[in-house]
């Protein structure tokens, strides 16, 4: 059989390859730009063919607490929300965390700070990559750059959130969640029975059967030298997500002296940068980080040795760039350009930019 | 055997008459002071698990608070909750296994001040939980500060005077609010200072368990309780300090059981 291909928007495609992949729950509250999340899935009643839950529920507070306890069982679930509403979240995310718990949280980001606007932006980069809620933890972003990838790694995101016990986000922005493309969606894969659970998952709380001791699911330890251990674990599998979970995309990269870094709807703008810049003579490239924690810091410090002009773009008042200079580490030079409040750059105006630091 | 079915005749047999404890309560020893009502309670939780032999289908969610490590004494699978969130936990766990039984327990802070959004909707959409409400006024695992429950004219260290209405306000009698919902099925109010207290506390809980599995609303079992620590007190002063003080503000017995 032939791959469907559909035309949809990029928070219909996170729902539909949710319901596709097997996701037991998901538990949401409305908020602009994301709500076609819960919309969608409201519409396809899951719970008639798959059997997932779908619930629209008090707060975002309440939503990222039944995401815990759905984890906490060896289910596969999530939540989704735009920046305030992520901020309620963080609480539970550190939670999670700390609780080593298996889930996917999404984040179709809107300009702020404070109710802000619900414009897309990029300006949570810091809240989702530098730890957001309290505590030593980190948990692998995701930044998709197409309604594509909205639906793909929502099944990745998954994936690495079991494999690795804790949270993954979905880092999107309001271009993204919103915009019609062309995608094929990810093949249906059946829900995890109770008993595949069991044998999967031997932590999870569904109930203590006789052969084992009671499954406590929590991130409470009090005594000091027995949290220190917990934590050096956490940093342990941080490392492991450091060393084999690296995504990114190089476009024009190969003959580049002077390279753009961006994410999400910013880089396909800067893919067009790329070529104008290209017909005016300038040899420009682009590397697009896919996973914004860990951040391809090895790959960038590669390129130092033949590129020694670095440019972040961003949507925020650049938060990335910081990540970009660790990694260059003073051997290139790193300028920023970025837009705030919601507004989009346009090809132009990042090809200007470039023009006025390299003249 | 489920003891609940046994008949007279089985139950006063001598060897059945043995006092000990029960097999779901674990050996570790309680953080609990001396006197607390949380060691009772917990103790007729395990005995409920074991009578109804639902040791392999029960989930209990252990609240931020004195209860926190209520998952350290009794022997079945817990999740310990972000302060206030139980019953959003509990929503998620019956949703998503409807065939088993969810509990939460919470004390007066963690359901009724930070945790009451997640309270009154779980209750309003009728979740078929049960949730366990330690109401003794005071935040007893921080050090005895003013609990939304704290009755008027109450010492706590952050109301060094006693509760004062026009700076505190009045105690939340949030259980009378919960009668109100359309979702909540059973709703009572009990207290465990006397062996009898206890006994109808111990049908109250059990009855609960039951409702939940009848897909009919949620059942809260509030269980009005002394923390002779936090109020200075020695045990016995607390339970009659109770019984005159805190009695009159929550009054005990069924509030609603349809």
């Amino acid at each position: 059989m032939s791959e469907e291909i559909e035309l949809m928007k990029g928070n219909e495609a996170i729902a539909q390859a949710a319901i596709r992949c097997g996701c037991d729950g998901y538990f949401g509250y409305p908020i602009t730009p994301q709500s076609e999340i819960l919309e969608t899935l409201m519409a396809e009643q899951p719970w008639k063919t798959t059997g997932m839950v779908v619930m629209q529920v008090e707060s975002e507070i309440a939503a990222i607490n039944m995401v815990y306890g759905g984890a906490g069982c060896g289910k596969k679930v999530m939540t989704s929300s735009s920046s305030p509403g992520i901020s309620l979240k963080q609480e539970g995310i550190s939670y999670i965390a700390g609780a080593e718990l298996p889930c996917l949280v999404v984040n179709v980001m809107r300009g702020g700070p404070g109710l802000g606007t619900i414009q897309p932006s990029q300006s949570d980069y810091f809240q989702a990559v530098k730890g957001g809620g309290h505590g030593d933890y980190n948990m692998i972003v995701l930044a998709p750059a197409s309604v594509q990838e909205m639906a793909d790694f929502t099944v990745l995101g998954f994936d690495l959130a079991f494999n690795y016990l804790n949270p993954v986000m979905i880092l999107a922005d309001g271009v993204i969640g919103q915009m019609m493309e062309k995608i094929v969606l990810p093949p249906f894969s059946p829900r995890k029975t109770a008993e595949e659970i069991k044998k999967l998952y031997p932590w999870a709380t569904y109930g203590k059967s006789k052969d084992r001791k009671p499954n406590v699911i929590s991130s409470l330890e009090i005594d000091s030298v027995e949290m220190e251990q917990r934590n050096l674990k956490f940093q342990r599998k941080f490392q492991l997500m450091e060393e084999n979970e690296i995504r990114y995309e190089e476009f024009e990269t190969t003959d580049a002296e002077y390279i753009l870094v961006a994410f999400g709807s910013t880089a396909r703008i800067c893919q067009k940068s790329v070529e104008i810049a290209r017909e005016q003579g300038i040899k420009l490239g682009l590397i697009r980080p896919i996973t914004l924690w860990p951040f391809p810091t090895p790959i960038l410090y590669q390129y130092t040795s033949k590129v020694k002009h670095f440019f972040s773009i961003e949507m925020n008042a650049g938060q990335m760039v910081e990540d970009i200079r660790l990694a260059v580490n003073g051997k290139a030079k790193v300028d920023f350009y970025g837009r705030l409040g919601g507004i989009v750059p346009s090809p132009i105006e990042v090809v200007e930019f470039v023009k006025s630091k390299i003249a | 055997m489920s003891q609940t079915n046994s008949s007279i005749n089985e139950i006063i047999k001598p060897e059945n008459l043995v006092y000990k404890k029960p097999s779901v309560l674990n050996d570790n020893p309680m953080h609990y002071c001396p006197g607390c009502s949380h060691g009772v309670v917990h103790k007729l939780l395990a005995e409920i698990i074991g009578e109804m032999d639902i040791q392999e289908d029960v989930i209990g969610i252990a609240p931020v608070g004195c209860a926190v490590f209520a998952y350290k004494y009794l022997d079945i699978d817990f999740q310990q909750a972000a302060h206030g969130r139980a019953p959003a936990l509990a929503t998620a766990i019956k949703r998503l296994m409807p065939e088993k039984y969810v509990f939460t327990y919470q004390g007066d802070g963690d359901l009724a001040a930070i945790g009451t959004s997640e309270t009154i909707h779980a209750c309003n959409r009728g979740e078929n939980i049960v949730i366990i409400y330690i109401n003794n006024g005071i935040y007893g695992m921080t050090g005895g500060q003013m609990a939304p429950t704290t009755i008027e004219g109450m010492k706590s260290s952050t109301c060094p005077f006693g509760r004062d209405i026009s700076l505190n306000g009045y105690p939340l009698n949030i259980t009378d609010l919960l009668v109100r919902l359309e979702g909540t099925r059973y709703v009572t109010r009990q207290s465990v200072h006397t062996s009898a207290a206890v006994r109808k506390t111990k049908k109250a809980i059990q009855k609960a368990f039951v409702y939940s599995m009848e897909g009919k609303g949620t059942s809260i079992v509030e269980i009005v309780s002394t923390c002779n620590s936090g109020w200075k007190m020695t045990p016995e002063g607390a339970n009659d300090w109770m019984v005159e003080n805190m009695f009159p503000v929550y009054s005990i017995g069924d509030l609603k059981d349809i």
